[in-house]
């Protein structure tokens, strides 16, 4: 069966220019890049290149980048480090929509560590109440922390003038851009955060490859204490073959982000006029301008999301779903839960994201297979009866 | 992805007896939209209390639509006191077992029954006895006692996967954990 991948958000499939990229280091070149010999300096000389590579994809300096296993992890060293910069101030900002690599963090930190987190709220389209966010930043912040595009709906957020309020206040402030990162142009320079995450699998390179931007100046101390590798600011030896994967992806990204604005968004901008006109009782999650050109997050009335997916995932169909019945826990999403979307639609709602190998064809499946599917579950709904809402 | 068994692949993609029933002299509707799963049974009882029919109209996921469709098929024939008797753990063996984590969809299929019999028979289900413990899912500490007994669950965790109380707000674990206890310091 082929499968028609729209799941991209989730995570990518990995170029074959990175595959490439990395096969020799995966075989032959299986040098230390710390060893002072030729054949583990080669090594070293390449991670210098990706390095530049990913510095080159967010204008920062090669010096400002940490290389990391993954995502979760830039996002702990980013908050760990601000901890350990300003270990009097005991209060956090951040969002009620984040990702639970760093929410579950700020849990433990607030019920082990005794800090303060400040949840700021979004609304129904998933912006944040900025007033609140800025009277919340206090002397007595560490950090504000925020992601620039969310997982689920792609809402973007103002990044650019938050970071700028925290530098005001001379109050630290990360952003986690693993989903904004191939999606839209990021700039460290002009949007002036401190420190910035990546994810390689994000953006078509493997998983369990993280970067984390550090601006230059900023004392950083490492999460994983040991070697000297990453200048002390990540111990241990360093994941090569990914590593190097990871560079070619970025120099990938940023040439293909023209693409992104263009055919990417015209692809979900169709699938998303299709199924909202050809499915009633049906609607977008999230604003529909500042978001992710990728996502499509839409929700069916009187439908339960798990009983979509897998409908779906027999015609080979990979998305996903913000409900309850697909995460373990009973609850609809948190993001969803946040912008206090009906719980008529929240069940029902499937995330759609696209990465530049999708294609017209397969939004056409898809709006091919999903339309009766929809009608298929609704006829077994007690809340849906003549077309409607009961 | 999913665990679920050929049996409940098969009732979901196939559900039976689905729809209203013509007919039908007693329905039992448990659950609701906000919940995220909820089911109504509709039942064909003749003179002598046996069920001829039976139909289910469910909004849930695969192993609630399942569970609906096993329930259905189970019954028909039974008599109300037969049916009566049904556990939850009838629904689920008949589907070749559940994933832990949706046992509340077999919890489901078991309420409706119940409030279907009920139903039929004109008895009042009255208020639920025991005080409620979880307010996101209307469950009371007589439940989870019940629960809890008859399935040997150990943790709030096993509560949430079979009644769904504590997998909403959260806000009522710490009382659900003390229910646990009491029930296991009682032995
Ligand atoms: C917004 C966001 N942050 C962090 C992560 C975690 O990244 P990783 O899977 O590399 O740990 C993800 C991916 O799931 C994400 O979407
Ligand atoms: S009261 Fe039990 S989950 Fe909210």
């Amino acid at each position: 069966m082929k499968i028609v991948y729209a799941d991209n958000n989730a995570t990518t499939k990995v170029a074959d220019e990175v595959i490439a990229e990395m096969l020799p280091y995966l075989g032959e070149l299986y040098g230390n890049p710390s060893s002072m010999h030729t054949f583990g300096g080669q090594v070293g000389k390449k991670i210098q290149q990706a390095r530049q590579r990913v510095a080159d994809f967010i204008n920062a300096d090669p010096d400002e980048i940490v290389f990391t296993s993954c995502g979760t992890e830039s996002d702990n060293a980013a908050i760990n480090a601000a901890i350990n910069a300003f270990p009097d101030k005991k209060h956090i900002i951040t969002s009620n929509v984040e990702h639970p690599a760093i929410n579950n963090l700020y849990k433990h930190l607030q019920k082990t560590k005794g800090y303060e987190v400040t949840f700021v709220p979004v609304d129904e389209k998933g912006f944040l109440d900025l007033d609140l966010l800025y009277k919340s930043m206090s002397d007595n912040t560490a950090i504000v922390s925020l992601m620039w595009a969310n997982n689920e709906t792609g809402v973007l957020f103002p990044i650019e003038e938050i970071a700028k309020k925290a530098n005001e206040k001379g109050i630290l402030f990360h952003t986690d851009a693993v989903q904004a990162a191939g999606k839209i142009p990021i700039d460290v320079k002009k949007t002036g955060v401190d420190m910035l995450s990546l994810s390689g699998h994000k953006i078509h390179a493997p998983k369990g490859i993280g970067v984390l931007y550090v601006k230059k100046g900023f004392k950083f101390s490492p999460l994983l204490i040991g070697g000297h590798q990453e200048k002390g600011r990540r111990g241990g030896t360093e994941n090569t073959v990914s590593i190097i994967g990871l560079g070619k992806a970025c120099e990938l990204a940023k040439a293909n982000l023209p693409i992104m604005d263009t055919r990417v968004r015209e692809l979900r901008d169709y699938l998303q006029t299709q199924l909202l006109e050809k499915i009633p009782g049906s609607s977008v999650n999230g604003d529909l301008e500042q978001r992710l050109p990728s996502t499509l997050y839409i929700g069916f009335d009187a439908v339960e999301g798990e009983s979509i997916l897998l409908m779906l995932d027999r015609e080979g169909i990979c998305a996903s779903s913000g409900s309850a019945c697909t995460s373990g826990s009973l609850d609809p999403s948190h993001v969803l839960m946040a912008m206090k979307v009906p719980f008529k639609s929240a069940h029902g709602s499937i995330r759609f994201s696209l990465s530049h190998y999708n294609t017209k064809e397969e939004m056409d499946i898809i709006i091919n297979t999903l339309v009766p599917v929809i009608q298929n579950l609704r006829d077994m709904s007690p809340f849906w009866k003549d077309g409607k809402m009961v | 992805m999913w665990d679920y068994t050929d049996q409940v692949k098969d009732h979901f993609l196939k559900p039976r007896n689905v729809g209203e029933l013509e007919g039908a002299n007693a329905i039992g509707e448990t659950g609701s939209l906000n919940c995220g799963d909820a089911l109504r049974l509709y039942l064909k009882v003749n003179e002598n209390e046996r069920i001829l029919d039976a139909s289910f109209m469910t909004f849930g996921c695969a192993s609630a639509v399942a569970s609906s469709s096993a329930l259905t098929e189970i019954i028909k024939g039974m008599t109300l006191d037969e049916a009566a008797k049904l556990t939850n753990d009838d629904i689920s063996d008949y589907l070749g077992g559940l994933p832990k984590a949706k046992m509340h969809c077999s919890v489901m299929g078991q309420s409706a029954l119940k409030k279907a019999i009920a139903n039929y028979r004109g008895v009042q289900i009255l208020e639920k006895p025991g005080q409620m413990v979880c307010e996101c899912f209307d469950v009371t500490d007589f439940e989870i006692i019940d629960a809890v007994k008859a399935n040997g669950l150990k943790t709030t965790e096993d509560v949430t996967n079979y009644l769904k109380a504590g997998g909403g707000c959260g806000q009522c674990l710490d009382r659900i954990e003390e229910v646990i206890e009491s029930v296991k310091a009682k032995g």
